[in-house]
């Protein structure tokens, strides 16, 4: 009992600094009646409205910050921490719910005025209450990674066990606090059982998280309309939850938005409506990502290699990487590819893939095959080597077959160059 | 690499906060050896931690580097190299294998006289004459380019390789010799290739190729090396 009594003249501090205008009269100077006071509002704690208490604590706690009454790191009873495992989630929300807080605490208050002794906070205190008291860190009311919070917020320790790495969620922007002000069975229920509607695994749903949080405060009927909008352009069923899974912000764009992407890739391509759908299927990044670099790597290929645009269009159609790919990497590929080791535009329209590889990659195999004098890349002639076959193959089979070599010989030979 | 986000589910409070963690290893105090400049190849010696500080023993202990330097006649370059502008071309039939290696003679004579200067030892002691005999006289301070020896490896006009070994060096002034040979030739050369095949006690042999960069055979490469070293600096530094 005394335990509680102590509490009470901790709070009694947080009592005086608090502007709650309501409590005013009865909090002025007797340390006796705030300490009864104070008594009342230790079993609050445990009433199940506690929804409607905890902002009051939530203003005594900021004042406490601004002013040096209660020293936060002195021991403070376990009775706190129940109450604060719901502050952080309330910190945004719950200013609405203090107004039928004051009447409330203040009928309470006065019913009890009369029944506790008071007791000073530097009474002493016999060893075994002291070692009875759990002194818990207070929340703290601000924090740039979510590691603070994850104890006490269930929603985000049911996050946690969905999947999410809320280490790599709280490096992007306002994702945290996002995550901070959802309730888990309220709004994020409903959403993740819209992503498994549209046919995302159960086990892709952490990863997917992961990267797009911002989905969770999506309205759950502009999203159906988006999924519904790629249905009516016969996308399968299936399709549609490749492409979600594989670009997580693709529902996050508008209908107009996907619409007009859509219609850039079937112009700019000149490819018909079934192929570019392909093409979007596979690389589903295509729709999320910037329309810039796209048309500039379309101009790359047609005026700086060289290519012609029904060459262009079925590069990007075996490999449709080659859209976003980086111009500089594309072009220096090419010039190996074309100047040194002397292959035709024709020969690199059959084997795209070659854009896709590192061109280290490609100049060592290369270097130890002239240096073998196997470097034959004319299918005309004998003992030809496919590209792709140059690029795709992993070392070891590269060795045994394509250069008849060891992999010991390939190894010192690329210690010489 | 870093390990993955810790995701162990233990039972009891404080579950949570573990699995939130994030990698473990953000970060690694790595340490470049003798530098290697963009246009040359071979061995590159770094310090991961505490190997930082063997790299400065390392330094200390002014062991010698040996190079595999390629060159070609009839052509000179601004930057001595091959990727420089052209700056000359001249005829280089006249240039024989021998008339080469007198030239090369000449060079580390006079390379020769320099690191006994800059050794500051008293040549007319035994000491001396000992060390000398072993081979283990070195400058053990700051001096300039020293090459301790130099000879032909291979010689096809109008290609030839050479193999050097110096101390203090940097590979543009490898590349000003190969340049000098040429106009002490009374012709002109420009270096195809610089490559460092030996840095003090770490041979092309212990170097990790590109696919090898990985943490098992880093590892391995330090464990294999860590008695060499120490050696080493135990002889030198004592």
């Amino acid at each position: 009992m005394a335990l509680w009594a102590r509490q009470g003249c901790r709070w009694s501090c947080l009592l005086k600094t608090a502007v709650a205008a309501e409590f005013a009269r009865g909090l002025r100077g007797r340390s006796s009646s705030t300490a009864q006071a104070c008594r009342g509002f230790a079993p609050l704690a445990l009433l199940p409205s506690r929804n409607y208490i905890l902002p009051w604590r939530l203003q005594a706690y900021r004042h406490v910050s601004v002013g040096s009454c209660s020293p936060p790191d002195s021991a403070e009873d376990g009775s706190f921490s129940s109450p604060e495992s719901n502050l952080p989630s309330l910190v945004k929300q719950g200013q609405a719910k203090a107004e039928p807080l004051p009447d409330l605490n203040a009928k309470i208050l006065y019913e009890d005025w009369d029944d506790i002794p008071p007791s000073s906070a530097l009474e002493e205190i016999s060893e075994e209450e002291a070692v009875q008291i759990i002194a818990e860190p207070l929340l703290p009311l601000q924090s740039s990674t979510l590691r603070d919070y994850v104890d006490h917020s269930e929603t985000l320790a049911k996050l946690v066990h969905l999947g999410v790495d809320l280490s790599q969620v709280e490096k992007r922007q306002k994702a945290g606090q996002l995550l901070l002000t959802l309730d888990f069975e309220k709004d994020i229920r409903k959403i993740l059982l819209f992503l498994k509607d549209v046919g995302v695994e159960d086990n892709q749903l952490g990863p997917f998280l992961t990267k797009n949080p911002y989905i969770l405060a999506e309205d759950l009927e502009a999203l159906e309309t988006r999924v519904a909008y790629l249905k009516s352009k016969k996308f399968g069923k299936a399709e549609i939850a490749q492409m979600v899974s594989r670009a997580p912000y693709l529902l996050l764009f508008s209908v107009e938005r996907l619409d007009n992407r859509l219609g850039f890739f079937k112009n700019e391509l000149g490819l018909s409506v079934k192929k570019t759908k392909d093409l979007v299927i596979r690389l589903p990044r295509l729709l999320t990502g910037k329309l810039e670099p796209v048309k500039e790597n379309l101009q790359v290929c047609q005026i700086e290699l060289g290519f012609q645009r029904n060459e262009i269009q079925q590069i990007v159609f075996k490999t449709p990487k080659i859209l976003t790919a980086s111009k500089k990497r594309l072009k220096q590929t090419f010039d190996y590819l074309h100047n040194i080791m002397g292959i035709p535009h024709h020969m690199l329209t059959r084997f795209p893939q070659v854009f896709n590889s590192k061109l280290l990659r490609i100049k060592e195999r290369h270097m130890f095959l002239t240096f073998l004098g196997r470097a034959q890349y004319d299918p005309a002639q004998p003992s030809y080597i496919s590209l792709d076959q140059l690029v795709s193959l992993p070392d070891e089979v590269f060795c045994t077959e394509i250069a008849k070599a060891s992999i010991q010989d390939f190894e010192k030979f690329l210690k010489t160059l | 690499g870093g390990g993955s986000p810790r995701l162990v589910l233990w039972t009891g409070p404080n579950v949570v906060s573990i699995a939130v963690r994030g990698p473990r290893f953000r970060r690694l105090k790595i340490g470049a050896g003798h530098r290697l400049d963009v246009k040359a190849s071979g061995v590159f010696v770094l310090g991961i931690g505490h190997g930082n500080k063997l790299l400065t023993d390392l330094y200390n202990c002014h062991l010698t580097k040996v190079y595999t330097v390629g060159g070609l006649f009839g052509k000179a370059t601004d930057d001595f190299s091959d990727t420089g502008k052209l700056v000359e071309k001249t005829t280089f039939d006249h240039i024989t294998r021998e008339k080469l290696e007198r030239i090369l003679a000449v060079i580390q004579g006079t390379n020769h006289k320099a690191l006994l200067m800059y050794s500051n030892i008293d040549m007319k002691t035994q000491e001396a004459y000992e060390l000398a005999v072993k081979g283990l006289i070195r400058p053990m301070g700051k001096s300039p380019p020293i090459i301790t020896a130099i000879r032909c490896l291979q010689f096809a006009l109008p290609e030839f390789q050479l193999e050097i070994h110096c101390l203090h060096e940097t590979q543009q002034y490898l590349r000003k010799i190969v340049h000098e040979i040429g106009l002490e030739l009374k012709s002109s050369a420009t270096c195809t290739q610089v490559r460092r095949i030996r840095d003090g006690v770490f041979t092309l042999d212990d170097a990790l190729l590109r696919t090898q960069w990985n943490l098992r055979s880093i590892q391995d490469a330090i464990w294999d090396c860590q008695l060499k070293v120490k050696t080493e600096l135990e002889k030198t530094l004592g």
